[in-house]
């Protein structure tokens, strides 16, 4: 036996790492510290600027915000047209959402259970590229898709099908004079954006099946349907839940989608825009901001009992 | 049951992925018209004089040098901050730990319009002008995640032993990092780092909040789509657009490919 190996701490960097070595907690610390420091300040910081800006008013007269503190903003929330956007915008991130649980279905389906070698990697690529390629570039080729001119009238035309156009643009509540200035056209475009983020941990929640459950349905006598509607599906639903929080969430947020195609009428993102930009109440605007938060709490709450997080 | 899968779902499931890339395709399609005032299809006529015209535009060229330096700026921040987080979260088990993890990823679960109105209202009381700086500080906050995310699979998967290796031949804390731990982490860093870029230099929720007067490359998209002016040259300009963030996206693919932590999971 030799002698233990201890070799002279030769600077400052080799006497700082026996100090980790003894204190592991410290070099914990001192990794943590600057990102914490950052969310910290600037993330958490800026969010409790905006919960401190929704308690402050705007002066009616002169239009300075008034900075004391006070309920007036919150309770403008509850006036006729403002309590409008906000059922408008849950309404329609609850119907993208479950189009879009419909549409991934298939396509996770698939990808999880039957894809496999260069068809898998395919398939990935396939939702991973729409996921992560440039959002303003996407919303703006389905202008180029729906507006009146453009291929998709083309198309109805060259094939007789106008009147399916022509029929969805009367039915009420979805009039417009094309596509791209019906309340259908933004729900179409919010539902292609946020599609890959349905997929994904629906394909992940599918992957997790067993087979061995399969079979035994199948040994059971169940038929296929029986299988897919009693064991798949709710094995499957935690990957849709958590799915569903990224198309709710970003749904309820977005003011790019309904400002580019639709007929212009206000959904909570556009209304915090407009309020802080050219109407400048900015009390009212971050009231505004607080909604989707609010809703959000209890989406996630409900979903991390239905154990949603599992799946993400 | 896992033996073929049936005409139906086959179909359900291609058509599904044709719906998610054929309108891009058309972005590339109408960057060739020659009509310029409306989105007739099928276009006219082609001609590939709008990336002459779109060079040639002096009020292009000041909002992409702008979103080039916030990406790389934000980039960068975002690596090292990132980095640091993975680090500490990696292996150690401590008090706060799942509140942390969850601070991390709320920028972005969180929809873009309250991280913006957040720091306006911050901007708005603190008295902050706006400048490169307040969009940076936006956009390496939303990124640091996605270096996280990259960074942390990979030391999870790395094993512990190596560390141990190179502290028992001598190695102190700062050589370990730089000789052992940095070419292990290397192309997952790299993959997040793409893949922050990438979210950088096309945000532009966030951005609208933070910028004031200043015009990223998106916000210049953006104001084109509210009021058209030459609409091939948009096109053009959506192609570039498009570019920046495709070609990241599938390097950081190849990066990581192979491994269970394949980067872009974690949008």
């Amino acid at each position: 036996m030799t002698a233990p190996a201890i070799l002279p701490a030769k600077g400052a960097a080799d006497r700082l790492t026996g100090t980790f070595w003894r204190r592991p907690r410290l070099l914990l610390l001192l990794l943590i510290a600057p990102p914490l420091l950052w969310l910290g300040v600037v993330y958490l910081g800026s969010l409790a600027a905006l919960l401190l800006q929704s308690f402050y008013s705007i002066d009616e007269f002169s239009g300075v915000v008034k900075q004391e503190f006070t309920l007036k903003t919150y309770a403008e929330l509850f006036r006729a047209q403002n309590l409008d956007i906000i059922l408008r915008t849950v309404v329609m991130a609850t119907a993208v959402t479950l189009a879009c649980a419909v549409l991934a279905f298939p396509i996770a389906y698939y990808a999880a259970r039957y894809a496999k070698g260069p068809w898998k990697a395919a398939f990935y690529l396939g939702v991973m590229l729409p996921l992560w390629s440039s959002y303003l570039v996407k919303v703006y080729a389905w202008k180029l898709i729906l507006a009146k001119e453009g291929i998709l009238g083309w198309a109805a035309q060259g094939t007789g099908t106008g009147f399916v156009i022509d029929g969805i643009l009367s039915i009420p509540g979805l009039q417009g004079s094309s596509l791209s200035t019906s309340p259908f056209g933004t729900f179409l475009v919010f539902v292609y954006i946020w599609l890959p983020y349905m997929i994904l941990p629906m394909q992940a929640a599918l992957e997790r099946v067993p087979n061995s459950m399969l079979e035994a349905s199948a040994d059971l006598g169940a038929t296929r349907s029986q299988t897919f509607r009693t064991v798949i599906l709710p094995l499957a639903l935690p990957g849709v839940i958590a799915g569903s929080i990224f198309t709710f969430s970003l749904t309820l947020g977005d003011y790019i989608i309904p400002q580019i195609v639709g007929n212009s009428s206000r959904f909570i993102g556009l209304t915090v825009y407009q309020l802080q930009g050219t109407a400048g109440n900015t009390p009212l605007a971050a009231a505004f901001a607080v909604v989707p938060i609010m809703i959000m709490l209890v989406y996630l709450t409900l979903a991390k009992r239905a154990g949603a997080f599992d799946a993400l | 049951m896992r033996s073929e899968a049936s005409w139906g779902l086959k179909l359900a499931a291609l058509g599904g992925l044709l719906f998610l890339h054929l309108p891009i395709l058309l972005i590339f399609l109408y960057a060739f018209t020659t009509e310029e005032r409306s989105y007739a299809f099928p276009p006219p006529g082609y001609t590939t004089q709008w990336f002459g015209v779109a060079w040639n535009r002096a009020d292009i060229w000041p909002p992409l040098w702008l979103s080039l330096r916030v990406a790389a700026i934000s980039t960068l921040m975002a690596m090292i901050l990132g980095t640091l987080a993975a680090a500490a979260m990696a292996r150690a088990r401590f008090f706060g730990r799942d509140q942390i993890s969850l601070l991390i990823l709320l920028p972005i679960a969180l929809p873009g319009v309250i991280t913006g109105m957040s720091l306006r209202s911050a901007f708005g009381i603190m008295d902050i002008p706006f400048s490169t700086w307040t969009i940076v500080l936006g956009h390496a906050t939303f990124c640091i995640v996605i270096v996280y995310n990259n960074a942390i699979a990979r030391m999870r998967r790395l094993s512990g032993g190596i560390l141990e290796a190179s502290a028992d031949l001598g190695a102190n804390a700062f050589q370990t990092f730089r000789y052992v731990l940095l070419p292990n982490l290397g192309s997952a860093l790299l993959a997040g780092g793409m893949l922050a870029f990438a979210l950088s230099f096309d945000e532009v929720i966030v951005t609208t909040f933070t910028a004031g007067q200043q015009s990223t490359l998106p916000i210049w998209m953006l104001n084109e789509l509210v009021r058209p002016r030459q609409r091939p040259v948009t096109n053009v300009v959506a192609i570039v657009v498009f570019a920046a963030t495709f070609v990241p996206i599938l390097i950081a693919y190849y990066l990581t490919r192979g491994g269970s932590e394949t980067a872009g999971m974690g949008k």
